[in-house]
């Protein structure tokens, strides 16, 4: 299967879930599909299950700030078909509220606890949302493009 | 011409046959000295990069064990010397304080690498970096370099043995309040801001 | 102590005779011996089984990402470096791949060639120190030794060539920093006569050591399942006996023109997929890397090793792309967005290591708490790289 035909599936089975196909820009580098959030998980779960699809591993996950808008964005691999899929879910700035996808796969944990702690994204249904790297009372979100860094942490300078 | 020894005075030798020449003179304090450079005992600490160079240092080519270094501890309190070998972070300074107040005085710090000695390569944009170990803990002698070379975390090692050769046992009690300045200051056992240091 | 386990307690095993025992939360790390960096665990126990155990990270997290996306893309590569200090090079590998990807680089066939050389020394200088180390964490001191006297070898290379022991950045967006000096290639291929009879010696030494193979052996199974359902790759996910190596799945570099195997666990002195597997793939590797550098060492081309294009500063156009290598670790991806400008939107690092970790909750449960050292050893982390 080539990523067209997975993207070609995707659409005819999720018409109304996609809001634009990334491959239609001008864009250099790797087509992408745009999810509404609220059917990310549907998809994600067709994907997993269907035995033509077979996506059965959550390659990577992650968080990014495009300067207006959030995005959880989500690459998924099908060994079996030999093709990665790109999907990407955007997030208002000031409510960030996504599907987890924990129940799927259990990469899914750690992922979206990091886009969580780094970038403050809402997974909703992840069994434990909390910081992973940064440090449990750690104030703000980091990889923001408005974060302002602490001028210091726990009587510990950090501009010097 | 090769230099001469200058005459021994007949009355400084010892004459008694069986303690000639078996005897050293020495003052206790050198003697202690003596001995406890020729044993320093580093606490395995390894944070980053830089613990992979001061494994290096105890492994087979640099073999730190020829100076008396070799018995990396697994705990504090065996531990005469901490080597911060790597980042210090945020999550983690906390967890550095404790250990070093877990060592048995006399203790010694070693910062090993540009990141513990004052944020590194992280210093501008590192968020969650400790800039430099100092701001936690007293170091005694920094080793620079990202990383340093073995041998130069032996050299910091040899600096600290001179620093303990030099060493005044009464002294001993002033460097300790100096250090009790770094105690106790902020829960989480974290210095008060402005400590001196840097 | 102060978090605790959210996770419910599990269904207590007791032993025969019904001993009573008591639940006790115990903490190992961030600073322990052996846990291979600042990584902390819970675990919570029942006298000597583990019932379960939660994973602590973050203490080594150097906001890879942030300064990542705060400085342009040719000054990354230094902060690449020391994601997995361990094998550096191929961290490098993989960012100056993606970056040249999204930009259409065309690199010239002598910098190809060797970057497959120091990858797969740096493969090798890898799996020495995780070889090492796990004899270590099960009470053997004497291949540590063996595997430094060895690992120094090619850092001798690696200084050769680019001056540092390690976090080499080496290799370039683009190319390579440098050109290798005359007679390196020689010197590789010395080296690699050197040291592939070494690795009789460690099997000899530690792999089919009865006590090791005691300590090792039907310990920590992880089910291909599992593994893939964590999302783990590299060593971990092959000592579960899938095939799956990016270097054959998706060849980067001239990785489909030179032949070798992609070895796998097969359970032949416990369980598939316990640690004696996972760490035996690890000692095959190396026989495999050293196959692969001889290989490429019979054609290296003259000429130039940094492509014309590079030297500027770099701009490449809107877009993002996701690409992957194989590190020692398993698949190391980068996710770069650009949106045109001198520096990116956003460079994710998926580090194999990260992934790897998160199983080891699924893989302790149940075991003693003595075999947690042997698990944690023999998944083979960088902390540098899971936390970032
Ligand atoms: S000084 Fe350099 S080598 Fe040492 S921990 Fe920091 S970044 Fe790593």
């Amino acid at each position: 299967m080539t990523r067209a035909e997975a993207h070609a599936a995707i659409l005819a089975k999720f018409p109304d879930a996609i809001v634009r196909d990334g491959r239609e820009g001008k864009e250099a580098g790797d087509p992408y599909l745009v999810v509404k959030a609220e059917r990310l998980h549907d998809v994600v779960k067709w994907m997993k299950e269907d035995p033509g699809m077979r996506f059965e591993v959550l390659q990577c996950l992650s968080g990014v700030d495009y300067g207006k808008d959030l995005a959880s964005v989500y690459h998924l691999d099908s060994w079996t078909n030999k093709v990665t899929v790109c999907l990407r879910v955007e997030l208002p700035r000031e409510k960030p509220e996504v599907a987890s996808i924990t129940d799927l796969y259990g990469a899914a944990d750690w992922h979206e606890r990091e886009a969580y702690d780094l970038l403050g994204i809402t997974y909703t249904g992840h069994p434990k949302l909390v910081r992973i790297l940064c440090a449990e009372d750690w104030v703000g979100y980091p990889l923001r493009k408005d974060y302002v860094f602490p001028k210091e942490y726990h009587g510990i300078k950090n501009d010097l | 011409m090769p230099p001469t020894a200058p005459p021994v005075n007949p009355a400084n030798q010892n004459q008694d046959l069986l303690t000639k020449d078996t005897i050293l003179l020495t003052t206790v304090e050198d003697f202690v000295n003596w001995c406890r450079r020729s044993s320093v005992w580093p606490l395995t600490f390894g944070l980053a990069c830089c613990a992979i160079e001061m494994m290096a240092v105890g492994a087979t080519k640099f073999d730190i064990d020829r100076f008396g270094s070799g018995p990396f501890r697994g705990t504090p309190r065996q531990a005469d010397l901490m080597i911060v070998a790597g980042t210090v972070t945020h999550k983690m300074a906390p967890r550095v304080k404790r250990l070093y107040d877990q060592m048995a005085e006399p203790k010694y710090v070693i910062a090993m690498g540009a990141c513990t000695i004052g944020g590194g390569p992280y210093w501008k944009y590192g968020y969650h970096v400790v800039k430099g170990v100092d701001l936690v803990i007293p170091v005694d002698v920094h080793v620079v370099g990202c990383p340093p070379r073995p041998e130069a975390l032996l050299e910091g090692v040899f600096k600290i043995q001179d620093l303990m050769k030099r060493e005044k046992l009464l002294d001993r009690l002033r460097t300790y309040h100096k250090r009790e300045t770094y105690k106790g200051a902020g829960n989480a056992a974290m210095p008060a801001p402005g400590t001196p240091g840097r | 102590m102060s978090p605790e386990l959210q996770s419910p307690p599990l269904a207590q095993p007791r032993a025969p005779g019904d001993v009573r025992t008591e639940e006790m939360l115990l903490n190992i790390g961030p600073q322990h011996p052996s846990t291979h960096g600042v990584f902390r665990v819970v675990v919570q126990t029942d006298g000597e089984i583990v019932l379960d155990s939660e994973p602590h990270i973050g203490y080594l997290h150097r906001c890879f990402e942030k300064i990542a996306e705060s400085v342009d893309y040719l000054k990354v590569t230094p902060y690449t470096d020391r994601l997995d200090y361990l094998a550096s090079m191929c961290n490098n590998l993989g960012y100056c791949l993606t970056v040249e990807k999204l930009m259409g680089l065309q690199i010239p066939r002598r910098a190809t060639r060797l970057r497959m050389i120091v990858a797969e020394l740096n493969r090798v200088a890898s799996h020495l120190l995780a070889f090492g180390t796990y004899g270590m964490d099960s009470g053997a001191i004497t291949p540590f030794l063996h595997a430094f006297r060895d690992r120094e070898a090619i850092l001798k290379l690696f200084e050769i060539i680019c001056g540092q022991r390690l976090n080499y950045n080496y290799v370039r967006i683009g190319g390579l920093a440098e050109d290798a000096p005359p007679r390196w290639l020689d010197q590789v291929a010395a080296f690699v006569d050197f040291f592939e009879p070494k690795i009789d010696e460690y099997d000899a030494l530690l792999s089919y050591n009865g006590i090791f193979i005691k300590r090792a052996a039907n310990i920590g199974v992880l089910p291909a399942a599992t593994a893939i359902s964590w999302g783990c790759t590299g060593p971990v996910l092959r000592g579960s006996g899938v095939r799956r190596d990016i270097r054959k799945d998706e060849p980067y570099l001239e990785y489909d023109k030179v032949e070798f195997d992609v070895p796998i666990g097969r359970g032949e002195v416990g369980t598939l997929g316990d640690c004696w597997d996972r760490y035996m793939v690890r000692v095959r590797e190396m026989r495999e890397a050293c196959k692969i550098v001889r290989q490429v060492l019979k054609d290296v081309p003259e000429g130039p090793v940094m492509a014309p294009e590079a030297k500027k500063v770099l701009r490449p156009p809107k877009g993002e792309v996701y690409y992957r290598i194989e590190n020692p670790r398993g698949e190391l991806g980068f996710y770069v967005v650009s949106d045109g400008k001198d520096k990116a939107v956003r460079i994710k690092c998926r580090s194999p290591a990260f992934c790897n970790l998160s199983v080891l909750r699924e893989i302790a449960h149940g075991c003693m708490l003595a075999d947690m050292i042997m698990i944690i050893g023999s998944i083979d982390f960088v902390m540098g790289e899971v936390d970032r």
